[in-house]
């Protein structure tokens, strides 16, 4: 009886807590969204209520697709996040397999080596890159934006990963070995799968950034044909931008795509994990 | 049999639109004026095209924070667009020293300005201009004429009717009696300092003799505009000091604020978004018939990317920039930016007309921070951004503020050692 | 010496993609950038190699020396609010949500970890937006529990700005600590869990005696990533600051610092020579982070396979 009442007890404060920092955590979003769809005046007025029948206006939402093709900005930063995405989770676990599982001179240095590039900014880089592009001919084009976003994207993926690789058990591998599997074989048939939490977990962190990045497709893909969406709601968001509506809408329309991919994304996240905790 | 011959067709329909567009020749405005896109598209644009057909142009602002940022990363690497807003001064003059802005001296559109309207965008002997101006930008202040009719206020001329206004609004308590807030800190040297600064130091007397080091920044006249500004701090609405340039607009423009120290560049959004009726009075001068002083800042200008292939075309659009036709189509479609070009242009906006009628009372200078004064580090400008908005917080003296950036210039302007 | 092992080829291929669009794309940029920092421009505008005395200039010079340790001293406060605040709450939250049978457990998740997918732009500008002292969001709400005498213009007082904007930074990446715990302690293998409720340790002591332990590598990783991300931060105070990270540089930060240095800002011209001195500089301070967790620290944390 006694242990029954402090579970109960214990899950009552569990959920208090979460539940306190859950609104914590969407109260700003949802000041976002409400006030988007209500008038100038009643945004100052009272920016927390609610929109009614008197204050409901679609101003800003007008205001902003007129300006600019959403919808294909939002193609763009899909394009772009998906490709960035596969390369840097590929790229990066086999590199991560490898500083892990093998012995071999360098291993450290190349591990080092790999790591150097969450210590400085790429944006610093930017100059020279740009030159890259302009002498490769891909400037405005996307292919620019998933090269960049790969390389920025693979020393924390290596880093986290061989982490988590280190962990996957050696019997495992070796009882491949037996087997006569190739080295190939076992890290795409037996390590892969097993480090799927870690691997969701690289995609979600390396695909915010990449999302929500606004300096490379300044510099290197302004054109309108490939503008991400990020950038195209960026033209609300300037320093001498007063339009709150649009600026609100504009804010809403990014948040949206990004929500939704979220939510997808989440679901394979947390699939994953679980999947990962079943042994 | 169909899909060939569909094939056919659609290879023969791009090969011909090829054609058509190779004859075309596109070029691309870098900007910071990512708030005039529309006009620029809907207004500027079609006006050119439909006159140099062949020539198709593409505004392609940034935001201004960035600009300067992203465009010299631009041009560093080469994909920079044909023709490049030049912010006045320092900035276009490194990018002409580099190379990267091509001389427009012989552009036949320079005979429409005059030599103080050519000055932000040449070298310092004069001997090359590198941008055509487009237009300048006048400091003042914007009321809300319906408050000063329902209190009964008369349009302050001097310190003492602008401080017993300020009062006067303060007791009654409807409205805030003036908006502006520091997080931002441009506003504070911006439309604080360099707004109401000219009347002190006698605009371009004060501002040439500080470059020849005849004046330094500790002297009384350029103290005084820093102890005017600490005696705004009582008249600012609560929590200023957390208030932004965006929040400052909204407050005037919804009515909550009565006065705005303005640019003029505020008009055509004010306009769009405040529902009552407004007026503008230049700063006010320390005693009744004292010669008023305002700045005129000579703002933006359009030059050519050294390294355009297209320069030929892009001079074309040039030389229609500084053409009397652009003044007039620019000056009234973003009414207060005021055209440079010599001939007289006529605009219709009330609000707008009011500001360039100082022209006539006043004396005109630009900000005294602009010219030569801000290139070393550290940098005069960006400092009496600091500075300002110290001095209207009241964190630091006017005094010790004026000290610390004449210690600062005097690190590397000979003139001031 | 006889049995010579064969050349591990897969060894070659499973590396080879990933070092090389890394060193073309980012490193090789990086370092010419990080050079520049050796060199300055003459007057005739050509470069002249300066050995380290840009360094000189940095350090030894107190227009620059000033300016850079403030901006250190905000980065070291900005980082131990991040440690004392994001990772606890980081922890906690992964533990309340791993416990068996907890309801709600995917939606509690799910939101937490919303404010970690926003941009830097709408994280900027909704905070700016709450704690304004005009548009009353919070001073509103802070008067319906009474406390309104509480609330001060935060963000434009030199005291508050950065506790304020480094609590906003916490907000916003809380989910990341949660997340990573969170995939730890679902790892931990259940027979280890059973065998402590046989010892009669559940519960709280269970989590300190137990679990803790065992995710103390994966706090590790939290705490460099944690420490590299915040020396490496700008966006949010950019956006919320401006590059002057006002008032009176009281926010600024290393990468704030960086960007007015190297791209310029306003009438300052950038300088690429001494903001490639300050990423240096940066780079280093990183660098020395790193290798003391590396080999400080990491080597010290027992690693289990399961």
């Amino acid at each position: 009886m006694a242990q029954a009442r402090t579970s109960t007890g214990r899950s009552i404060a569990a959920h208090a807590v979460l539940i306190t920092y859950t609104l914590i955590a969407l109260f700003p979003v949802f000041v976002i969204l409400i006030n988007s769809f209500k008038s100038r005046k009643a945004i100052f007025a009272e920016p927390l209520a609610l929109p009614t029948r008197e204050t409901f206006d679609l101003i800003g939402y007008t205001t902003v697709l007129k300006q600019g093709d959403f919808f294909g900005y939002f193609q763009n930063s899909m394009i772009v996040t998906v490709a960035s995405l596969f390369f840097v989770l590929l790229f990066g676990a086999m590199a991560a397999f490898a500083l892990s599982e093998y012995r071999f001179r360098g291993n450290l240095l190349t591990g080092l080596y790999l790591a150097l590039g969450i210590m400085i900014p790429i944006r610093l880089g930017t100059v020279a890159i740009l030159e890259l592009m302009v002498a490769s001919g891909l400037v405005n084009t996307l292919m620019a934006l998933i090269l960049v976003y790969t390389a920025q994207g693979l020393p924390l993926a290596v880093f986290i990963l061989s982490e988590f690789m280190k962990q996957v058990s050696d019997d495992l591998k070796n009882a491949g070995r037996i087997d006569g599997l190739s080295e190939y074989t076992i890290f795409f048939r037996l390590v892969l799968p097993l480090v799927r939490p870690a691997m969701a977990t690289v995609a979600v962190f390396t695909m915010i950034p990449i999302w929500n990045d606004l300096w490379f497709p300044l510099i290197l893909a302004p054109a309108e044909a490939v503008k991400t969406i990020t950038l195209g709601s960026q033209v609300f968001i300037g320093q001498f931008v007063t339009n709150w509506n649009a600026v609100l809408a504009a804010l809403s329309l990014a948040i949206l795509p990004v929500l939704v991919l979220y939510l997808i994304f989440s679901r394979q996240l947390i699939r994953g994990i679980t999947a990962g905790a079943v042994k | 049999m169909t899909t060939r011959t569909l094939r056919i067709a659609l290879l023969t329909s791009t090969l011909l639109a090829g054609a058509a567009q190779a004859q075309d020749v596109t070029l691309t405005i870098e900007s910071w004026r990512n708030d005039d896109l529309t006009i620029w598209q809907d207004t500027i644009i079609p006006a050119f095209e439909a006159q140099n057909p062949g020539i198709k142009v593409v505004f392609a602002p940034s935001a201004p924070a960035e600009y300067n940022a992203v465009l010299n990363s631009k041009l560093d690497a080469g994909s920079a667009g044909d023709l490049i807003t030049c912010r006045p001064f320092d900035a276009s003059l490194e990018l002409y020293n580099k190379g990267k802005l091509a001389d427009l001296t012989s552009l036949g559109a320079m005979a429409n300005f005059s030599p103080v309207a050519k000055s932000a965008w040449q070298t310092d002997d004069g001997a090359a201009t590198f941008c055509v101006p487009m237009a300048s930008v006048i400091h003042g202040f914007i009321y809300n004429a319906d408050a000063f009719g329902a209190l009964g206020i008369e349009v302050p001329k001097t310190e003492a009717e602008f401080f017993a206004a300020l009062d006067k609004i303060k007791a009654d308590g409807t409205y805030i009696p003036m908006a502006m807030g520091t997080n931002d800190q441009w506003e504070a040297a911006t439309m604080g300092y360099n707004n109401i600064g000219p009347n002190y130091w006698k605009g371009e007397e004060g501002r040439l003799a500080l470059i020849k080091g005849e004046q330094r920044l500790t002297d009384p006249q350029w103290v005084a505009p820093f102890t005017q500004l600490a005696r705004w701090k009582d008249y600012l609405g609560d929590g200023f000091e957390a208030q932004t340039y965006p929040d400052s607009q909204n407050l005037f423009t919804l009515g909550r604020a009565a006065i705005y120290p303005a640019g003029s560049w505020e008009i055509s959004g004010f306009n769009a978004q405040a529902g009552f009726k407004m007026g503008a009075f230049p700063p006010p001068v320390a005693a009744a018939g004292d010669t008023c002083y305002i700045s005129d800042h000579t703002d933006i200008a359009l030059g050519l990317n050294a390294a355009s292939p297209n320069a030929d075309q892009a001079k074309v659009f040039l030389e229609w920039v500084g053409s009397p036709e652009f003044a007039t189509l620019y000056a009234n479609a973003l009414p207060g930016f005021f055209s440079l070009n010599s001939t007289p242009v006529e605009m219709a906006d009330p609000l707008a007309k009011e500001f360039v009628s100082w022209r006539d009372t006043c004396q005109s200078t630009i900000r005294s921070t602009y010219q030569i004064l801000s290139r070393g580090t550290p940098n005069l400008e960006n400092e009496t951004w600091n500075a300002s908005a110290n001095v209207i917080k009241g964190t630091e003296t006017p005094e010790a503020a004026a000290e610390r950036l004449q210690a600062g210039l005097a690190s590397w302007f000979a003139p001031q050692q | 010496m006889s049995g010579r092992k064969p050349i591990r080829w897969h060894i070659a291929v499973f590396l080879a993609p990933a070092v090389l669009v890394y060193t073309a794309i980012m490193i090789v940029p990086l370092f010419g950038t990080l050079n520049l920092s050796l060199f300055n421009q003459t007057p005739e505008r050509t470069k002249e190699f300066v050995g380290l005395a840009n360094f000189g200039t940095l350090f030894g010079d107190p227009r620059w020396s000033d300016a850079f340790w403030n901006a250190l001293g905000n980065n070291a406060w900005f980082f131990v609010v991040h440690m004392l605040v994001q990772n606890p709450i980081g922890i906690l939250l992964a533990a309340l949500l791993s416990s068996p049978r907890l309801r709600m457990a995917a939606f509690y998740r799910t939101a937490i970890f919303i404010p970690t997918i926003l941009s830097f732009v709408i994280v900027g500008f909704v905070w700016k937006l709450i704690l304004s002292p005009i548009w009353g969001i919070a001073p509103g709400m802070l008067d319906v529990v009474g406390l309104k005498s509480l609330f001060a213009p935060w963000l434009g007082k030199e005291d508050y700005a950065l506790t304020t904007l480094a609590l906003v930074s916490v907000w916003q990446f809380v989910g990341i600590p949660m997340m990573l715990i969170y995939a730890a302690l679902l790892n931990i293998p259940d027979e280890v869990l059973e065998a402590a409720e046989m010892d009669g340790i559940t519960g709280t002591s269970q989590f300190w005696k137990i679990k803790l332990p065992l995710i103390l590598p994966s706090i590790g990783i939290i705490s460099i990533l944690t420490f590299v991300g915040n020396f490496n931060a700008f966006d949010l105070i950019y956006v919320a600051q401006g590059a002057l990270a006002g008032p009176d540089f009281s926010t600024d930060i290393l990468g704030t610092f960086l960007y007015r240095t190297f791209f310029g800002f306003q009438l300052q011209l950038g300088d690429p020579h001494m903001g490639a001195t300050i990423a240096t500089a940066m780079f280093g301070i990183i660098l020395v982070g790193v290798c003391i967790y590396l080999f400080g620290i990491q080597t010290r944390l027992r690693r289990y396979q399961f």
